[in-house]
């Protein structure tokens, strides 16, 4: 670290950056206003959603299929592992089933996507900001946050909880792997641990928290972009800036989630 | 007709434009001089509204646009084109795309005529069947070319360049001019040209303004630059380090 980055009067540092970050919400805040007030134009530019679709969730699809394989067989070995002696293997496809859909599955995928998306998003908006293209969208009459900002984050809520259904079914899958050939569950026993303790408040639960997830995504990402100053150190910049943001805020959301959907709209 | 009228602007802690008054007279070419970093870009920013002035009026066609509402901003925006100084081309539409973008938007017509005012305006600049290409693979005179013709797709009223030659060799720096001056003849608009480029602004000014300091310093006709006694517009004219402005 050179030393004209390392903060000198760290109370001032403090305090300068706390007031940062309440600016940085009121902005955000007003970016999503924004973003709902220009969402019915915004929706009618068809090809800029499908585009952003396609960028968003086709081109992620390799990515949390890796992701989603090996963590279905993670939560398997680690299923056989807590389970010996105590509780009888049968269950390995219930808990598998449950804890992919209710968990694993949307928040890794969310970060998985968080990561390639939100960086994407911020390094396209915030070259665009560096080179004018924004200024120019401006000068044409043109709305940024309807032109580029509905088409991202309407993509990334329609595209993340498909996304999220399909890791769910090769999570499942990789765990089915694991189980029959090294822990020794058989197909039947495995499938009807599955079929025993699922529950579509689950799996709704699950898509539900996708789709805050997906909004998140979509808005640190072109928020941060945005906001870019400078040159390629400002892109890496919000770059970071987005993905960081992105994936710390779908953690905080997913408890406050948590909390909302199984204390009170699936309590029963 | 557009007018300035007290226009204040700080940025940080320094004051880029101080109570500048101008105006700039239909149908001509307005040529904005000043050293880099004298606030030229961001005074062309103001008029088209991408900046609000701290104090002052910006009077455009009579409205005031520092005061107004999106809605009402972006009605009066439909009547400028601008040619940013990199160009600002949308990497990822075509040069036909970005053409036809302010059509598409503004414009209750069809493809096929989107399709021909594209091609048309391409030749105004001397480019004809690179519609498809992207613009990443043309060259910076190319586009600058294209940023031209897509500044002129909505046939507007008033078309600013920042730094039009900027970044060019001398010979695309002629070209550029021929059309800026070609434009203004066939659309008859009014134009602002942001420069530091001498050789441009005499080519192409119906009127010279510097801007020194957040102020004008001088503003009247290239002939009347020539034989001016500000000693400031002498130093700045005859390209010296010596005088009134210091070098750094």
């Amino acid at each position: 670290m050179s030393p004209d980055i390392v903060p000198t009067r760290p109370i001032s540092y403090v305090w300068g950056r706390v007031g940062d970050w309440i600016a940085d919400v009121g902005r955000i805040a007003l970016l999503v206003l924004e973003t709902f007030r220009t969402m019915g134009r915004g929706l009618r530019s068809t090809r800029l959603v499908i585009d952003q679709m396609y960028i968003i969730g086709v081109q992620s699809l390799v990515l949390v299929l890796i992701v989603s394989l090996f963590t279905g067989a993670v939560a398997a070995v680690q299923a056989a592992y807590q389970f010996a002696s105590v509780v009888p293997l049968k269950y390995i496809g219930s808990v598998i089933l449950r804890s992919v859909i209710i968990e694993l599955g949307p928040v890794l995928t969310s970060l998985i996507v968080g990561g390639r998306v939100g960086a994407a998003i911020a390094a396209e908006l915030g070259t665009m900001r560096v080179t004018e293209q924004i200024d120019a969208l401006e000068a044409m009459a043109i709305n940024p946050v309807r032109y580029l900002v509905v088409p991202r984050v309407v993509a990334a809520i329609i595209m993340l909880p498909i996304l999220v259904m399909i890791a769910n079914a090769v999570a499942i899958f990789g765990g089915y792997v694991v189980s029959v050939t090294s822990v020794g569950v058989s197909t039947h026993t495995y499938v009807r641990g599955l079929q025993d303790f699922f529950y579509m408040k689950d799996l709704m639960s699950g898509l539900i928290k996708t789709v805050f997830f997906g909004a998140i995504i979509g808005w640190m990402g072109c928020y941060h972009g945005f906001r870019t100053e400078g040159g390629a150190e400002g892109v890496g910049v919000a770059t970071t800036r987005a993905v960081v943001s992105a994936c710390v805020l779908v953690l905080i959301s997913d408890y406050v989630l948590a909390n909302v959907l199984f204390r009170f709209i699936f309590a029963k | 007709m557009i007018q300035l009228e007290g226009v204040s602007k700080r940025l940080g802690t320094k004051q880029v434009l101080e109570d500048l008054f101008l105006e700039l007279p239909t149908g001509l070419t307005t040529v904005i001089l000043g050293r880099s970093g004298s606030g030229k870009s961001v005074l062309l920013k103001h008029i088209i509204g991408l900046m609000h002035p701290d104090e002052g009026r910006i009077v455009v066609d009579g409205e005031d646009i520092a005061h107004l509402d999106e809605a009402e901003l972006n009605r009066v925006r439909r009547r400028f084109g601008m040619l940013f100084q990199g160009a600002a081309l949308f990497d990822s539409l075509t040069v036909g795309e970005n053409i036809a973008l302010p059509m598409r938007e503004h414009l209750r017509i069809g493809e096929d005529e989107i399709h021909r005012r594209v091609a048309e305006r391409l030749s105004w600049v001397g480019l004809q069947g690179v519609e498809d290409m992207k613009p990443a693979s043309l060259s910076g005179g190319m586009k600058k070319r294209v940023g031209l013709a897509r500044a002129v797709a909505i046939d507007p009223t008033y078309i600013l360049y920042d730094e039009p030659t900027t970044g060019l060799d001398p010979i695309m720096s002629d070209v550029i001019n021929n059309l800026i001056r070609s434009i203004q003849q066939r659309m008859n608009v009014t134009s602002v040209v942001v420069t530091h480029d001498l050789h441009s602004a005499w080519k192409v000014g119906d009127r010279v303004a510097l801007l020194h300091e957040g102020r004008m310093q001088f503003n009247g006709t290239p002939a009347e630059a020539e034989v001016s006694s500000d000693l400031l517009v002498r130093q700045f004219i005859e390209g010296r380090s010596e005088g009134p402005v210091a070098a750094v």
